[in-house]
């Protein structure tokens, strides 16, 4: 069997003839696989659904409990059947639940990774590599530019901010689903025992994450109908990225404007959106994790999808490894979360 | 070094000045000697590695990476320095505190130029990406974080809790790494006794003359002269040295040569550079652009561009410091010193007779001259006073021009009002008059009350037509639009900007929501102030 016939893309997302199914589709189909619950990943109105049990309950807060006619929950490394082809998930070190599926049939294994990284992140499962014959990976930060740093001094670096100027609201701008708790675990991990205000787009996930062991200290709504903007000088505000647009920031005392994301590596980013504290801490691998996972899964073809292909795909004719970008529609190219 | 790179990332991303001064003081009393003394003379570009040119980093760069990964990168970050700190194959791994900044600097300033490829890399293997866009930018001499010489300065005197006069008085006595002022700003040791010859002195300014003000004050207390649209110059020679320093106290001797060969005096002179001559013409402020913020200046530029001074102070005639002196007594001193100098080169500001306000009024309205701005009122009997103290010197603006443009861009402002589109780009009519476009003339921020910036923050939002990150264009059209009021200083020819013109000092005076957009104003009329 060709890789071809076992995967390839279609306007409706990366389909598996074999096995009648889609992973990640764009579109409602019959049969989903979802890697992990980011919105360009998880979408709402498929029929069937199979995904790890975190994933589901996921899109459950996000979608409502009706986000698909059927779900069946994928059990960590257990293989499944699913017509003709044998699926298992891998931890992807992403956010919470979020999984590589690997897809075998006929002696051939080709590892679609969704979006993970390889960093220490104390709010998910680690990732786990996955020998195969093609790896599917994503290009988010597939540029030699990106080399994250330690996301502990980042976040030191927030804190060194927070001792300098007592008297103005550090907001912390962070994705939803990961990045927020990620940022507030390491804060707490960090020694930061203050209460943290969060907006409230956060709460349900924030919630959502305590009860699978992810302890993330005192949160307190960031609302204050009456009262000063000072009330909330000192201390860290975070919220959805959009949020700090709203009105609703403008609430809050000479706020420091931080953004938690792996686009603050480049400086021209964080002066587009007005940031004046960038923490680059990412979802996703750097530059250097993506070459060394690519080498790591010994795969002699690599597919590479949403974001800058073409350096990664370069990459790789450079390293001797057969590669191509796979033109899968409907990710976000700059996919922030 | 790894203080100074965050110093200089968050520098860059801070708006806010006090905030920047609280950033710089915050690291000048956390950082030891003598970095901190260093990273003051970087901020104030008084460090030059002549050896490291950005050549040679790039022909680094491409010893050490494929040149299309390379080309990627750089077409992304579109910064040369950020994107070499970035590719730099050791990544992050030099992390720590790595190199002191005085290391880093006493290797770059000793390195020969075939040696600098080996000394640079081996700094940049051993640092963050963060500290490498430091060490990059201190070798090509490019900070560019938003600090002034005269902010870096003020958070000097923050530190030491004196007025930046002093600190300006002393500076060019002072040497980097600046241990002496330290000490000094902390208290440790005695104010640094300067040595060097020709030192600036601290300029006296003015305050704005307000519509309270004048009723309170008695014309015979005061004289008045023209304010001429120039650039304000101390001149101090002392044996050898001759220096022209900008009110700021920067060194701009090297611009004007011409001017410098014609100091053949002992003293110290402030007055209003101009380009044309004493007896014939004072030309505009577009032609003293022509000889600004040049390095080196052709001799044909300064005949075609010849400068002189209008001389209306002395601080000092040979050894005699005049400052304590009333002015009246100042300037029969001037009068008598300036006669001795060379006329085509320095002249003394003349006197504008009055006897009421209402007169003087009057004349300020009716300037002479088009290069005249307006009228000083200056007391006869105070003394040379640095700063600005309140009531001896008055500037009396002519009034500002104004013109009626149409909000074209929008951008989200900074810090505190990030959520407000509060940074506005406006246009007048261009073209013909049954098909006018809107060409941009300028762009101005925030100058209203917050509930003024709340109407126009939802005018932008309701009215967008296209997004571009912060940016956001605004429907303007002759139908819609939103017409202000802008009020600016002048008007100079610029070939950068596609109307041919740059206003100074623009802000928006006044929103005009009553007006149709079609009736703003046209780019004639801004060219006919160009003309005068
Ligand atoms: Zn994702």
């Amino acid at each position: 069997m060709r890789g071809h016939d076992l995967l390839h893309p279609r306007p409706e997302g990366l389909y598996c003839p074999p096995g009648d199914l889609y992973i990640d589709p764009v579109r409602p189909v019959p049969r989903a696989l979802i890697t992990h619950g980011h919105g360009d990943h998880a979408r709402p109105g498929n029929s069937a659904v199979m995904a790890t049990q975190q994933t589901l309950d996921i899109m459950a807060i996000r979608y409502g409990a009706d986000f698909a006619q059927t779900s069946q929950p994928a059990d960590w490394g257990v293989p499944q059947k699913v017509g003709d082809v044998t699926v298992t998930f891998h931890p992807a070190g992403h956010v919470l639940g979020s999984a590589q599926i690997a897809v075998e049939c006929g002696g051939l294994r080709i590892v679609a990774s969704g979006d993970y990284k390889r960093r220490h992140d104390p709010s998910c499962q680690p990732f786990e590599l996955v020998p195969c014959d093609i790896f599917i990976t994503e290009a988010t930060f597939a540029l030699p530019v990106f080399r994250h740093p330690d996301s502990k001094a980042e976040i030191a670096k927030l804190l060194r901010s927070v001792r300098q100027f007592p008297d103005r609201t550090h907001m912390v701008g962070a994705y939803a689903l990961g990045k927020a708790q990620r940022v507030i675990r390491e804060l707490r991990d960090a020694g930061y025992d203050e209460p943290i205000y969060i907006h409230g787009a956060l709460q349900k996930l924030c919630d959502y994450y305590e009860t699978q062991g992810v302890a993330l200290g005192a949160l307190l709504p960031a609302t204050l109908e009456k009262g000063s903007k000072k009330d909330f000088a000192g201390t860290v505000v975070v919220g959805t990225p959009s949020s700090f647009a709203d009105r609703w920031a403008r609430r809050f005392a000479d706020p420091v404007a931080a953004f938690a994301s792996g686009w603050m590596g480049v400086r021209q980013r964080a002066r587009q959106r007005g940031v004046e504290l960038p923490l680059i801490i990412s979802d996703h691998c750097d530059w250097d994790e993506l070459c060394v996972t690519i080498e790591e899964t010994g795969a002699g073809e690599i597919w590479v999808t949403h974001g800058r292909e073409e350096a990664l795909v370069r990459w790789c004719e450079l390293n001797g490894l057969r590669a191509q970008p796979l033109h899968l529609v409907g990710y976000e190219d700059e996919a922030e979360d | 070094m790894r203080a100074f790179a965050e110093l200089l990332d968050r520098l860059v991303l801070t708006p806010s000045r006090n905030r920047k001064l609280q950033l710089m003081v915050d690291y000048f009393r956390a950082t030891p000697d003598p970095d901190r003394g260093l990273a003051l003379a970087a901020l104030i570009g008084d460090l030059d590695f002549p050896s490291v040119k950005p050549a040679i980093l790039r022909a680094m760069v491409s010893e050490r990476m494929d040149p299309v990964l390379f080309g990627y990168s750089y077409n992304f970050v579109g910064d040369l320095a950020e994107t070499i700190s970035l590719v730099w194959p050791t990544g992050n791994a030099g992390a720590g505190d790595g190199v002191p900044l005085a290391e880093v600097a006493r290797e770059l300033s000793q390195v020969s130029r075939s040696d600098a490829p080996a000394v640079v890399a081996a700094l940049l293997d051993q640092s963050t990406a963060s500290e490498r866009f430091a060490i990059i930018k201190l070798a090509t001499g490019e900070l560019r974080v938003g600090v002034s010489a005269r902010l870096a300065k003020q958070a000097l005197a923050d530190l030491g809790g004196i007025e930046i006069n002093e600190i300006e008085e002393l500076w060019h006595g002072l040497h980097a790494p600046y241990g002496d002022l330290f000490a000094w700003l902390e208290g440790r040791a005695d104010k640094p006794v300067p040595t060097a010859q020709a030192l600036f002195r601290p300029v006296m300014l003015s305050n704005p003359m307000t519509e309270a003000d004048y009723p309170r004050l008695d014309p015979k207390d005061y004289c008045a002269e023209w304010k001429w649209d120039g650039i304000r110059v101390q001149i101090v020679a002392s044996g050898d040295a001759r220096r022209l320093y900008s009110r700021t106290g920067d060194d701009n001797s090297g611009s004007f040569p011409d001017l410098m060969n014609a100091v053949h005096f002992n003293g110290v002179v402030d007055g209003e550079l101009l380009v044309g001559s004493p007896t014939g013409r004072t030309a505009t402020f577009s032609d003293l652009q022509q000889r600004l913020n040049r390095k080196s200046v052709s001799p044909k530029v300064q005949a075609q561009y010849p400068v002189f001074v209008r001389c209306y102070d002395i601080l000092q005639a040979g050894d005699e410091d005049l400052r304590p002196l009333a002015f009246v007594e100042r300037r029969k001193h001037l009068e008598a010193f300036v006669a001795a100098l060379d006329p085509d080169r320095f002249d003394v500001s003349r006197f504008v007779p009055f006897t009421s306000w209402e007169e003087l009024d009057e004349k300020r309205k009716r300037p002479p001259h088009p290069i005249i701005e307006g009228i000083m009122a200056k007391r006869w009997d105070t003394p040379y006073l640095p700063g600005r103290p309140k009531g001896p010197w008055f500037k009396w603006k002519r009034d500002p021009y104004t013109v009626d443009a149409v909000l074209m861009y929008a951008q989200r402002g900074s810090g505190r009002r990030a959520s407000y589109y509060s940074d506005y780009t406006f246009g007048v009519w261009t073209g013909p008059e049954d098909a006018p476009e809107l060409v941009p003339v300028g762009k101005a921020y925030f100058g209203f009350t917050d509930q003024e910036l709340k109407q126009i923050d939802k005018f932008v939002r309701d009215n967008t037509v296209e997004r571009f990150g912060p940016v956001r264009s605004v429907r303007a059209d002759t139908k819609t639009g939103l017409v202000f009021e802008v009020a600016f200083e002048g008007l100079n020819r610029s070939t950068r900007h596609r109307s041919g013109v740059a206003m100074r000092f623009p802000r928006i005076s006044r929103l005009r929501w009553d007006k149709p957009s079609a009736e703003a104003d046209r780019l004639e009329t801004l060219q006919s102030l160009l003309d005068a």
